[in-house]
């Protein structure tokens, strides 16, 4: 098998953050002591010259909340210097003008600013915390840098029937280019997957609002839209494939396949401490696993589609199936596909008008699983939790 | 969109990199979450555009880098591509 030498790193520079969102692709024991003993600055500049060398072309620098590192313009000068392509993933909440421009003049490629909702009670109320207007503030900053700005609205039930409003916003703040994601659940998404799943009406007009959207040509670069997977008949080739086109450095310097593979327990994550990104890329059993196509059990094994969507995503499969090993039930041919079904027509029955609470991201919460994983052991936290 | 007029001067928007892989031996233009794959010659055309250059110079400085003729409607076609990703500013 020819092993494709990866374009993009994810660095997650800690898991420290000031919002709460109750979707954080952070793991659930993001508040685990070894997270907390994060990489030196020494290390990420390593990282980086590894990563350059084994033909990464794209450094999304993101976290938690990556302006929460004081060296953070070090990084992307040294980024800038190897000729990566910088993205800043941010909420943008401690964006301020001197470090707008610090980075901006360290040759950071491009920003990505967060918003909840179109409307400052509404989003502050998912972010679980009062930054809507300092969102605001930021995403003018940046374009008044001359810096290209992505504004990602992460899409869900609790938002989606203000679809327009949010297309709008994105127009008045110029913003070059849109993503629009419907989220994902796993660890903190999957504890609140009650509240975040849409409906098939919410998702019909959302598609209609786009479509009308990317008419008008609001924004030059485009609108990425993503359904949620549970509406799919095939999964999502997720991360482009396993150990295929990316890799995510996790603060501790944890080199994962993907954001949420530290809830796959039969895995062993090598550590850029210990080993060069080479050697993991390559070599370590954690990005061999998944990698290809011989480890696919049937439907996946015969599927024409094998090479396209790679059997959908390894932490999902476990997250429902138990078994991280088999086809996402996201898959109209999962034999496991009525989990995803049985939850799709409920939300489509419930009322909307009186969701359950919000289980935010806190540090007490995640340590509270980091200690209780400890003693038993288990995987991500979602298993058995009744849905 | 209407094509892009002979005396029309583009350059990339502010962003867009183009880079040449040494890994990989390859021509690219990184771009907010993307990296499109470019040939030697639409790396070559991407490379003359600095806002300044009109698309019949580009063309022209092409044929002479290449020893072809007659490639302004190969670097118009190419630049139709990159400008309907919002990729180009075209000066007037």
């Amino acid at each position: 098998m020819t092993i494709y030498r990866p374009l993009s790193l994810i660095a997650e520079l800690t898991y420290r953050c000031p919002l709460r969102c109750p979707y954080c692709s952070n793991p659930l024991n993001y508040g685990d002591n070894q997270y907390r003993q994060e990489l030196s600055t020494e290390d990420w500049l390593r990282v980086i010259h590894q990563a350059s060398n084994l033909g990464v072309l794209q450094l999304g620098l993101t976290g938690g909340e990556p302006l929460l590192r004081k060296d953070l313009e070090l990084l992307v000068a040294a980024a800038a210097k190897a000729q990566l392509y910088t993205t800043l993933i941010t909420a943008a909440t401690l964006l301020t003008p001197e470090r707008a421009t610090q980075l901006r003049d360290a040759g950071l490629d491009h920003v990505q600013i967060s918003i909840q909702d179109s409307r400052a009670a509404e989003s502050d109320y998912i972010a679980g915390s009062r930054c809507f207007e300092q969102k605001l503030e930021a995403a003018r900053l940046v374009k008044a840098l001359g810096l290209p700005l992505t504004l990602n609205f992460v899409l869900h039930r609790q938002n989606l029937d203000r679809i327009e409003e949010i297309l709008e916003l994105c127009e008045v703040l110029k913003a070059d280019r849109v993503e629009l994601a419907n989220t994902q659940y796993y660890g903190w998404a999957y504890r609140n997957r009650d509240v975040l799943l849409p409906t098939r009406e919410q998702l019909k007009r959302a598609d209609a609002a786009v479509a009308a959207a990317r008419e008008r040509n609001i924004c030059p670069m485009g609108i990425l839209y993503v359904l949620p997977d549970y509406y799919e008949d095939y999964p999502k080739a997720c991360m482009g494939g396993w150990g295929h086109l990316a890799l995510v450095v996790a603060p501790n310097g944890d080199v994962l396949p993907c954001q949420a593979a530290t809830s796959i327990p039969e895995l062993e994550f090598v550590n850029v401490r210990n080993h060069s990104l080479d050697w993991i890329w390559f070599e370590s059993p954690a990005f061999n696993r998944f990698r290809g196509t011989e480890w696919m059990p049937e439907p996946c094994q015969s599927c024409d589609r094998r090479g396209v969507d790679f059997g959908g995503c390894r932490c999902q499969a476990l997250l429902l199936t138990n078994n991280a090993a088999t086809t996402d039930p996201v898959c109209h041919l999962s034999p496991h596909h009525h989990l995803i079904t049985t939850v799709t027509k409920q939300a489509n029955q419930e009322n909307l008008n009186s969701p359950p609470p919000l289980v935010y991201r806190s540090m007490s919460k995640s340590q509270f699983i980091a200690a209780d994983r400890q003693q038993a052991g288990t995987g991500d936290w979602g298993l058995g939790i009744g849905h | 969109m209407s094509t892009i007029d002979n005396h029309a001067r583009p350059r990339l928007v502010r962003g867009v990199r183009l880079r040449w892989d040494d890994v990989r031996k390859q021509h690219w233009l990184l771009v907010p979450e993307g990296a499109l794959q470019l040939n030697s010659t639409a790396a070559a055309i991407l490379a003359l555009c600095n806002g300044e250059r009109t698309l019949s110079a580009i063309a022209t400085e092409l044929e002479k880098q290449y020893q072809g003729e007659n490639l302004i409607e190969d670097v118009r076609h190419l630049l139709s591509r990159i400008s309907k990703r919002g990729l180009l500013i075209i000066e007037m």
